[in-house]
């Protein structure tokens, strides 16, 4: 079987999905479902005392999916680790998806302290996904404090637009001895099987799913592009070459060679 | 008694525990994470837990999220 694995543990699915935006629980369920996804992302709010919402986690099988709290809203290491701990407290297994953003426009990852903060995590017996630049440096860096993958970005966090910083993906991709998982900015199932053509491990994706009229139907078409994309990449691409090369004989023309 | 939670004033009665502050707030122990003065409670102490004058608690709980 062609199983993702971290830290030890094995998938079947290389679709994650985050379960933010979606306009209700049972939207969000359905796109579960429709994307045979095992891992799924939560955040931790404060809850709104003068109207007390149901958690959102009564409505997500804990058998079938992986919870993975973000550490979204830290601005710097101390926040995410407080975060992660906090996640810890609920009873939620040791994972965290590592999220430093102080940057509220572009919501890009602080390199500088998500590396401190994984580093402070992995002591601490969590198994970290860090999201972070796609920068390949950065993300030998993480592997060597201990990270379970490394999550690059394709383009800033909800924004739909693809691969980005495709050229710098390659080069963690080529390098990377942790599974790489392409984060943020995937708009399309096109998005998530490039990302798996060029070799990535697996992809998170939220926005594209939440942010359209049918989400279950988006995470189905979505979990065949990752499919299709991880299929081309074990079967191996074609080479790419600036002329034309027939396909057809280049012989028996229903013509006279002058 | 005054206490702050999640960055609010909020009036509860003298030597209140937690698991009474939940129940006041219509919070289910079972949904919530609690941090009390910067340190994170296990829901066994819940009922142990006594307030006390400007305590600073944070309720949290999970949401979705990407």
């Amino acid at each position: 079987m062609d199983n993702l694995i971290i830290a030890g543990r094995s998938f079947r699915s290389r679709l994650m999905i985050g379960t933010g935006k979606f306009s209700s629980n049972q939207a969000m369920v359905s796109a579960m479902e429709a994307s045979a996804c095992e891992i799924v992302t939560v955040a931790l709010r404060r809850v709104d005392i003068s109207n007390p919402q149901d958690s959102m986690l009564q409505h997500i099988d804990h058998q079938k999916y992986l919870l993975l709290p973000n550490t979204s809203g830290a601005r710097d290491a101390e926040e995410a680790v407080r975060l992660a701990r906090l996640a810890r407290a609920a009873g939620c297994e040791p994972w965290v998806k590592l999220e430093v953003t102080p940057d509220p426009y572009y919501l890009l990852p602080d390199p500088i302290e998500t590396l401190k903060a994984a580093e402070i995590l992995v002591k601490e017996g969590f198994t970290v996904l860090p999201y972070m630049p796609a920068d390949p440096v950065l993300a030998k860096r993480l592997e060597d404090v201990g990270a379970a993958t490394v999550m690059p970005l394709g383009a800033p966090i909800g924004t739909n637009r693809g691969l980005r910083t495709r050229d710098h993906l390659a080069i963690i991709i080529e390098q990377a001895r942790v599974p790489v998982v392409v984060d943020a900015g995937l708009g399309a199932p096109s998005h998530a099987a490039e990302a798996m053509e060029m070799g990535a491990d697996a992809v998170l994706v939220n926005t594209a799913l939440a942010d359209t009229p049918n989400p279950a139907a988006m995470s189905a078409a979505f979990a065949k592009g990752v499919q299709a994309g991880r299929e081309a990449f074990l079967a191996g691409l074609g080479r790419q070459r600036q002329l034309a090369e027939a396909s057809s004989p280049l012989t028996g023309f229903l013509r006279n060679e002058s | 008694m005054e206490l702050k939670i999640n960055g609010k004033p909020f009036q509860v009665e003298e030597n209140s525990h937690i698991d009474q502050l939940l129940k006041q707030l219509e919070l289910n122990p079972h949904q919530v994470i609690i941090e009390l003065n910067r340190n994170i409670l296990k829901k066994e102490t819940f009922a142990d837990t006594r307030l006390s004058q400007g305590d600073t608690l944070e309720i949290i709980q999970f949401v979705g999220g990407g």
